[in-house]
């Protein structure tokens, strides 16, 4: 497609006028990038722009002339994830050359109307192809970013807690994936055996979702806590998660599940022989001898 | 012949597995206990796992045949110490231990064979006549 | 992917079963692997070594350590040239709660690795690959 070539080499620095200016009507976000920048990264990806058409014409997008368009689009889109644009905003990047391209075309192909639809067909595809390529790049960076911050979440050990002699808690906050079960389960189970408690608390109070892996997870914790010989009660189920566990027919005949951790604590007191009572406050009044102190 | 040794504790016997079980290893713990039981009227069987690092279905199977056997010979077995990464991977590898139970602890071991008491002393009655 | 270290092992009797297991053990510490991953890879060997013992009438496991970009594994072979597994299918569900005892271990196995491959043939024998990795 000679004449995209063509067109985009005469009219470059018009092109990039215009697209520098359309930038400017719409969110330009001068908090993230200075317009010096903005500029600088515009003129260098139209360079590289006009070398891939140049090298390899505007549909081999894949071919050795665009590698530097390539590169640079993706480290540029990397770097704006880091920063914070939105991905509409990195789309909107690429894609906003198009009207001036388009204008160029119109003004150099307006006696042939096929030409100008063909044209502006291979102009349009090659741009859409230019943004794909900026998106997964941003893609791929907020992923990236997003599980080096799950990484130090998990590394916050989730704490267990000692409530008492041999009753542990396990305050479970956010999503529960496999990763972070592991974890969480190692952890519960080690500290069982290190202090040597009978009864583990999980209380998911914080956990905003329960499904059917939560759940595997959850009860493979218990198992194998039961094999070591505790017990555990779940707690903190909230009336959606306990209308989600029926509906998807999981299975919690085996456990022992409470509303609130202080009933969960309650019950692991009672079943460790353990019973918190109120001591008396007036001990002349007569009926003072009713009240007696049970030793923990 | 090398053997796992099975202690006595009046009528309780008392297992420590602490070596890496080969198969007829196992197998001869199995018949150890099963003879023990019968020789000294034993109510009670303690199996310390806290140093086994590998419980896989071989080992598996012996704790629960030892726990039913037991049974039958009229004494209750528990199973104490299992390592978490035992118990993880028993999980995984799916297997339930039926009829065996289970304490993190020796002590907890015994409380659940003989409530809080100890174990009886075997040809010495609880109650002494009074004379 | 390369492969560092390679040594064969023999599964004749119940003590070379043994000692398969710890050799899978010392190598997945060298390996750095976490414990329960370690626990994980060893029980597998452990039934697997086992089942070629015997219900493949002796055989030989291969352990190599591996190394593919950063991350590092250990890959088991348990071949034996016994009678082989006439439905691999209905052998990777039974389990030992199927409760004949019979069960091979194989679905429970297949668990505790990130790699599996079965490969049988009535009468001439099975192979079985695993493989984990840190």
């Amino acid at each position: 497609m000679n004449e995209l070539t063509e067109i985009i080499s005469k009219n470059e620095s018009q092109i990039m006028a215009e697209w520098i200016r359309s930038m400017e009507k719409s969110v330009q976000r001068t908090d993230l990038i200075s317009k010096t920048e903005l500029e600088e990264q515009c003129r260098s990806i139209l360079t590289a722009v006009v070398t891939g058409v140049r090298v390899s014409g505007p549909t081999e997008i894949g071919g050795a002339g665009w590698n530097s368009a390539r590169d640079l689009l993706r480290e540029i889109s990397t770097s704006r994830a880091r920063q914070g644009f939105s991905p509409g905003e990195v789309a909107t990047f690429v894609l906003s050359l198009k009207q001036p391209i388009f204008s160029a075309i119109r003004r150099e192909l307006s006696s042939s109307q096929d030409k100008l639809f063909d044209t502006v067909w291979t102009a349009t595809e090659m741009l859409d192809r230019l943004a794909l390529i900026t998106s997964d790049a941003f893609m791929a960076a907020r992923e990236e970013l997003i599980s080096r911050q799950q990484q130090e979440l998990l590394e916050l050990s989730t704490p267990v807690v000692k409530l008492w002699d041999g009753i542990l808690a396990l305050p479970i906050i956010g999503t529960l994936d496999s990763a972070r079960a592991q974890v969480v389960m190692e952890s519960l189970l080690q500290t069982v055996v290190a202090t040597n408690s009978k009864f583990a608390i999980i209380d998911i109070t914080g956990v905003p979702t329960v499904d059917t892996l939560v759940a595997q997870h959850l009860l493979k914790t218990i198992t194998a806590a039961r094999l070591m010989g505790a017990e555990c009660i779940i707690s903190g189920v909230r009336p959606q998660i306990a209308q989600t566990i029926v509906h998807l027919g999981i299975n919690l005949e085996d456990v022992v599940t409470k509303a609130k951790l202080s009933d969960a604590f309650a019950l692991a007191l009672q079943r460790s022989g353990r019973k918190v009572v109120r001591e008396a406050s007036a001990p002349l009044s007569p009926i003072s001898g009713l009240f007696t102190k049970r030793e923990e | 012949m090398e053997r796992i040794p099975v202690l006595r504790m009046g009528s309780l016997l008392l297992i420590t597995i602490q070596v890496d079980m080969h198969d007829k290893l196992a197998l001869q713990l199995q018949d150890d206990v099963t003879q023990r039981i019968s020789d000294w009227g034993s109510t009670g069987v303690l199996i310390d796992i806290s140093s086994l690092e590998i419980v896989d279905s071989f080992i598996g199977r012996m704790l629960a045949n030892i726990a039913a056997m037991s049974r039958v010979l009229g004494a209750d077995t528990v199973v104490v110490g299992m390592q978490p990464a035992v118990a993880i991977t028993l999980v995984e590898l799916g297997m339930s231990l039926p009829g065996v139970r289970t304490a993190l602890s020796v002590e907890a071991g015994m409380e659940l064979l003989f409530g809080t008491g100890a174990p009886a002393q075997s040809g010495w009655s609880d109650e002494h006549p009074q004379t | 992917m390369n492969i560092l270290r390679r040594e064969v092992m023999p599964l004749k009797n119940s003590s070379d079963v043994v000692m398969a297991r710890q050799k899978v053990r010392q190598w997945s510490t060298e390996l750095r692997f976490s414990l329960v991953d370690q626990t994980k890879l060893v029980t597998a060997a452990s039934e697997l070594a086992r089942n070629a013992l015997d219900h493949g009438k002796g055989g030989q496991m291969t352990i190599e350590s591996l190394v593919n970009g950063v991350r590092s594994g250990i890959r088991l072979v348990f071949e034996d040239q016994g009678p082989g597994i006439p439905d691999i299918e209905q052998a990777l569900k039974d389990g030992f709660t199927s409760g004949t005892g019979m069960g091979l271990g194989l679905g429970g196995s297949k668990r505790l690795v990130n790699e599996f491959g079965i490969e049988s043939e009535v009468g001439k024998g099975t192979r079985v690959t695993i493989a984990r990795w840190r």
